[in-house]
């Protein structure tokens, strides 16, 4: 698995990219009311806000890690968005991205870059 | 370089208890405790939740030439009737401008040789900067510098702090009394049942561990306190209500007693009366209202309302109710465009998606009455 600067992670499955929010991110978020996801079939690049996340507190956006094409997003998190609070890193994905090179996926950090990162 | 921020004496409470600390007033304050906004939440409307308020103003007005001196001179800051108050009970006021605007809006008590009286934290020593220069006549001011203020709201509150001090159960909604360093009133700012107690600092955290021991009790921080006030439709100074809205734009009429408006026996004599009292002939042009998302998206303090085409005012609070499990807000609209049932949309990031007028509270209200 690897992480973003801003606290997603990416998990190669197959030829495609799921891409989720951090333990760390959820937690800081905190209960997650509202979950507006990117449409599929969309071609994004890196940077682009493509979904948003709101909780008790606050909205936040979640950027396109990577230039690429949405192929699939996670409906569930948009009748229970709690799931991003319960499961970041695995039930609560948020979307799957199809990428011309997964190689660019090397420029991000590992876990333990990660966790010197946010510590 | 920002502000130096003040601590509250049960700071180190606080933290002890996880709180996560944010800036607040001018005060460190826990947003949420590991329990989270939302748990803390929903325990507060199903059992007993442990606030401290310490940072808000607390103030005696002893009289100088009598009571009656005392209240009518503290009526001629606010379009409320002090006189009619009676010893033991405590009424909702707010401080008017010469425009008709709310300086700030508070709480005070009879407590029959003198007055007590809660202010916001944000407006405390403009409070009392503005007691001093009207009151001086009337009023020896005490700024209470060391007393704790702690809230325990919800439907078990007053089985928890019957615990301490039987008598409390016996009170009614803002009835006030002193159990001797207790001073506590029925009353609180979630829509819940419960209770307001000042006590020395010096006994705060005993008292509130005490209170915490208790499997009904848990601590909540500011997070839910907004949304447990939002739900309960109460208005947050500097959000809601401010020095440009008035009580009658504010929805604040019931505050407005009969001794103070037209035809009254104390008619009128406070600062923005003239105002004051012709909106409430007339009407406002505008109005504070629930208002409900239709979607599941929040809609955010500061987010434009529009009726067509046509803007219609914005949100002034707003976020999730957990309680209602919906978004909610309030804010002010045109008149023409107040009446519950009315369908507006709100602009969320750059979307227009609709929304529409509610009755407020959104969650019944509980008190003891």
């Amino acid at each position: 698995m690897k992480f973003t600067k801003e606290h997603e992670w990416l998990r190669v499955e197959g030829d495609l990219v799921v891409v989720g929010i951090t333990e760390h991110a959820s937690e800081a978020l905190g209960d997650v009311v509202f979950v507006e996801l990117p449409e599929p079939e969309t071609v994004v690049a890196a940077g682009d806000e493509i979904s948003v996340i709101e909780s008790v507190k606050a909205a936040s956006d979640i950027l396109a890690p990577v230039d690429g094409e949405i192929v699939a997003v996670n409906e569930k998190l948009v009748d229970n968005p709690g799931l991003v609070n319960e499961d970041p890193l695995g039930a609560a994905w948020f979307f799957k991205m199809k990428l011309d090179d997964l190689s660019v996926l090397d420029d991000f950090m590992d876990e333990d870059e990660y966790k010197d990162f946010i510590a | 370089m920002a502000e130096e921020l003040l601590r509250l004496g049960l700071h180190d409470l606080h933290v002890e208890l996880g709180g996560k600390m944010v800036p607040f007033a001018g005060y460190e304050m826990a947003v949420q405790y590991p329990a989270g906004v939302m748990k803390e939440h929903l325990h507060t409307r199903a059992a007993a939740g442990l606030f401290d308020v310490s940072h808000m103003g607390q103030v005696i007005l002893r009289p100088k030439a009598g009571m009656e001196a005392l209240c009518l001179g503290f009526e001629a800051l606010m379009p409320v009737d002090v006189l009619g108050v009676a010893a033991g009970r405590q009424r909702y006021g707010l401080f008017t401008n010469e425009t008709g605007g709310i300086l700030d809006d508070l709480m005070f008590a009879n407590r029959g040789d003198h007055l007590f009286v809660v202010v916001n934290a944000a407006c405390k020593h403009a409070d009392v900067a503005h007691m001093r220069a009207h009151l001086a006549d009337v009023a020896e001011l005490e700024f209470i510098q060391d007393r704790a203020l702690l809230a325990l709201q919800g439907p078990l509150a007053e089985a928890a702090l019957a615990r301490i001090e039987p008598a409390v159960a016996a009170m009614r909604f803002m009835d006030v009394g002193m159990f001797g360093d207790l001073w506590v009133s029925r009353s609180g700012y979630t829509g819940e049942d419960g209770y307001e107690i000042s006590l020395p600092m010096a006994q705060a955290e005993g008292f509130a561990r005490r209170l915490m021991d208790m499997p009904e009790v848990l601590p909540i921080g500011l997070g839910a306190r907004d949304s447990l006030r939002l739900e309960a439709g109460l208005c947050l100074y500097g959000h809601d209500i401010d020095t440009t809205t008035s009580p009658v734009e504010a929805g604040l009429v019931w505050a407005i007693q009969k001794a103070r408006k037209a035809g009254g026996a104390r008619e009128g004599g406070f600062p923005g009366a003239a105002h004051i009292l012709k909106e409430l002939a007339e009407g406002p042009s505008r109005r504070r209202v629930g208002l409900r998302p239709d979607g599941r998206a929040p809609m955010r303090e500061g987010t434009a309302l529009f009726a067509g085409d046509a803007p219609a005012g914005q949100i002034t609070s707003g976020g999730f109710g957990p309680s209602v499990n919906a978004p909610i807000a309030m804010g002010y609209v045109p008149v023409a465009q107040a009446k519950t049932g009315t369908a507006l949309e709100g602009d969320v990031r750059a979307k227009r998606l609709p929304v529409t007028v509610a009755d407020m509270p959104f969650n019944p209200t509980t008190y003891k009455r």
